[in-house]
């Protein structure tokens, strides 16, 4: 089985800054890990291959230095990796991102399966898997909360939806997302850091890729970054202490009594009835 | 002029609560803009009297596609189905809700429409003047706010998480047109198999769509103490979350996850016990409307956040508010007259 993870860098603090001027992330300066959602996809992709035998191929896009997220992925025991790069990407939206990697994913050839994270920790949006699998007209399953079979050309896999799980059949080729339950990331092997450390990625700049031009990077971005701000994070709301018997008791009182006041407690706040089908039954 | 959209959600010909939040936030737009309001339906079967609630709660009007392959969510379908409706009528900014189906459905056709999409906006404006539409978000776990316009591109589309606002009240006075489209069966996705929704499984909780959510972290200390939390969200009728801790130490399962690598989730009410509030944690929740927290340690991050912070022993307060909560709903049972 041919499968391909897609994986993105991400900074791994919180000290992240946006650039005023063009709205886009100031990557430069932060530390920076593979995206933690893709490592579920990471995972699942080496198990599969494990299972069915194949290769598995790790691609980004990303700066230079995002080959770093690359070479941990084949520690971990992905085979390849590769990285699309070029000054022509910068400050892409997920439109123009999913774009770029289509055209990437056109070039790297045959595959069966392409697998991704649910969504990346920095840009939060979960848009760029189901952009990607429209561009390449293959089935998406997002929120893939475990695979049943991936055999006979087709995958049966279960989708972690509000009410419970959708059980879907897809056929091969086609594109995961998947969440946390779908596998426990294994640690790269220290014979795994030596291949990593061996193996050359492939780099694949625009001029590489069969792509319109005008599709790529911030002018091939439909969406633009009008303003940046940084909210309060803070509510300063009521603080009380419950150090002992009393401070306890007086706590309780006092919540309870601020729970009414918002009127969470009194009425039937749940309103379950408002809520149509059986989603909100627990 | 170009409409408003809203994709509505429904389930077994029952229209979900969110379909109702994104008219409230349609409905703005749509009278900024004074244009026309429409609620985008997509079910297998669906009833007249259902499809009326969405304008009595503020559509103009209703477009309602219906096929049996409609019955469960396919990505491809709902799609094409979309699209093709889209490119006949041309509205000018399209709104669906951030869940499971319109996280999916959304990104897919902004690429075939070529749109530009924002993701789970928090604030949706027009723009004095240029009448365009400007999508705020919160990103990199929620430290930063984004505000997004997309000038060149029709539809303008967004995803607005369900419970970020409320619905509009119904209005049986409110008069609009309920239009009937039957699907191009070419739409029908024939790759893609929905083989069944597996309800009620052990383990599941339905966080997006509860009211009140009680989480426990691992102050909880072992697996046994996360009753206390249950028992908490069972007074106020809420459902269960938990943090990462919480779920990697194995004391609840992962549909209870809230944070980052989680759920997202707006519940009317947050109550959080032993919970640190670790920055992936507080993304996961910071559109709540009330934040409560109970944490022995004055200086967790979430007390920063809560509305109403308890500096203390969960195991001594956990229970009697438990016992407080479920006496006063008792009484208020009693005392109400239906």
């Amino acid at each position: 089985m041919e499968i391909l993870v897609a994986i993105k860098q991400v900074p791994d603090t919180d000290k992240v800054r946006m650039d005023p001027v063009t709205g886009t992330m100031v990557r430069e300066g932060v530390d920076t890990i593979v995206n933690p959602l893709d490592l579920y996809a990471i995972e699942l992709a080496i198990r599969l291959k494990e299972q069915h035998g194949g290769k598995v191929t790790a691609f980004t896009m990303g700066p230079p230095a995002a080959d770093k997220a690359l070479k941990e992925a084949i520690a971990m025991g992905c085979d390849a990796g590769v990285l699309v790069t070029d000054r022509a990407f910068s400050g892409s939206d997920t439109w123009a991102t999913s774009y770029a990697l289509s055209r990437a994913v056109a070039k790297m050839g045959r595959y069966d399966l392409i697998l991704a994270g649910e969504r990346a920790t920095d840009g939060d949006t979960g848009q760029v898997g189901p952009c990607l699998a429209a561009w390449l007209d293959i089935p998406v399953l997002t929120y893939v909360g475990s695979l049943e079979s991936a055999d006979g050309g087709s995958i049966v896999a279960r989708r972690l939806v509000e009410e419970g799980y959708q059980r879907v059949r897809a056929k091969m080729p086609c594109l995961l997302t998947v969440v946390k339950e779908v596998a426990n990331p294994r640690l790269p092997t220290l014979r795994g850091k030596k291949f990593a450390r061996q193996t050359a990625l492939a780099v694949y700049g625009a001029g590489d890729l069969d792509a319109d031009p005008a599709c790529l990077g911030l002018k091939g971005s439909p969406t633009k970054v009008s303003k940046i701000f940084y909210p309060k994070v803070t509510r300063g709301g009521a603080m009380v202490k419950a150090l002992d018997e009393a401070g306890t008791e007086n706590a309780v009182d006092e919540l309870v009594a601020f729970l009414e006041a918002r009127d969470l407690i009194a009425r039937d706040v749940i309103a379950r009835e408002e809520i149509a089908g059986e989603g909100a039954q627990r | 002029m170009n409409e408003v959209w809203t994709i509505a959600e429904q389930s077994g010909g029952a229209l979900k609560a969110v379909s109702f939040e994104l008219l409230a936030r349609g409905r703005q737009l749509a009278d900024k803009l004074g244009v026309k309001l429409a609620s985008v339906v997509l079910a297998d079967s669906i009833s007249d009297e259902a499809l009326r609630e969405l304008i009595e709660r503020g559509a103009d009007e209703v477009l309602c596609v219906e096929h049996p392959a409609l019955a469960g969510f396919v990505c491809e379908t709902f799609a094409k189905a979309l699209v093709a409706l889209a490119r006949e009528r041309t509205p000018q900014v399209v709104l669906a809700a951030a869940t499971s189906s319109g996280r999916t459905l959304m990104p897919h056709i902004a690429v075939t429409l070529h749109a530009g999409l924002t993701a789970d906006c928090t604030e949706l404006d027009i723009e004095e003047g240029t009448g365009l539409l400007l999508q705020t978000r919160p990103a990199i776990g929620g430290n930063i706010m984004a505000t997004i316009k997309t000038p060149d591109h029709k539809p303008q589309m967004s995803t607005v998480r369900p419970k970020a606002s409320r619905p509009l009240d119904r209005d049986a006075c409110r008069t609009g047109s309920i239009e009937r489209i039957a699907l191009d069966p070419a739409f029908v996705e024939r790759r893609v198999e929905v083989l069944g929704l597996e309800r009620d499984v052990e383990g599941f909780e339905n966080l997006e769509e509860a009211q009140v959510v009680v989480a426990g972290g691992r102050g909880l200390k072992k697996a046994e103490n996360f009753k206390l939390v249950r028992e908490l969200a069972d007074a106020l009728g809420g459902a269960v979350g938990a943090s990462r801790e919480a779920v990697d130490r194995g004391w609840t399962s992962y549909p209870h996850q809230v944070g980052l690598s989680g759920k997202t989730i707006s519940p009317r009410l947050y109550v959080c016990a032993g919970v640190s509030g670790a920055i992936q944690h507080l993304a996961g929740i910071k559109t709540a409307e009330t934040i409560v927290s109970i944490n022995s340690d004055p200086e967790a991050g979430i007390h920063k956040l809560a509305d109403f912070a308890v500096v203390g022993d969960l195991f001594e307060i956990l229970p009697r508010l438990t016992k407080r909560i479920a006496e006063r709903r008792a009484g208020v049972a009693e005392g109400a007259c239906k």
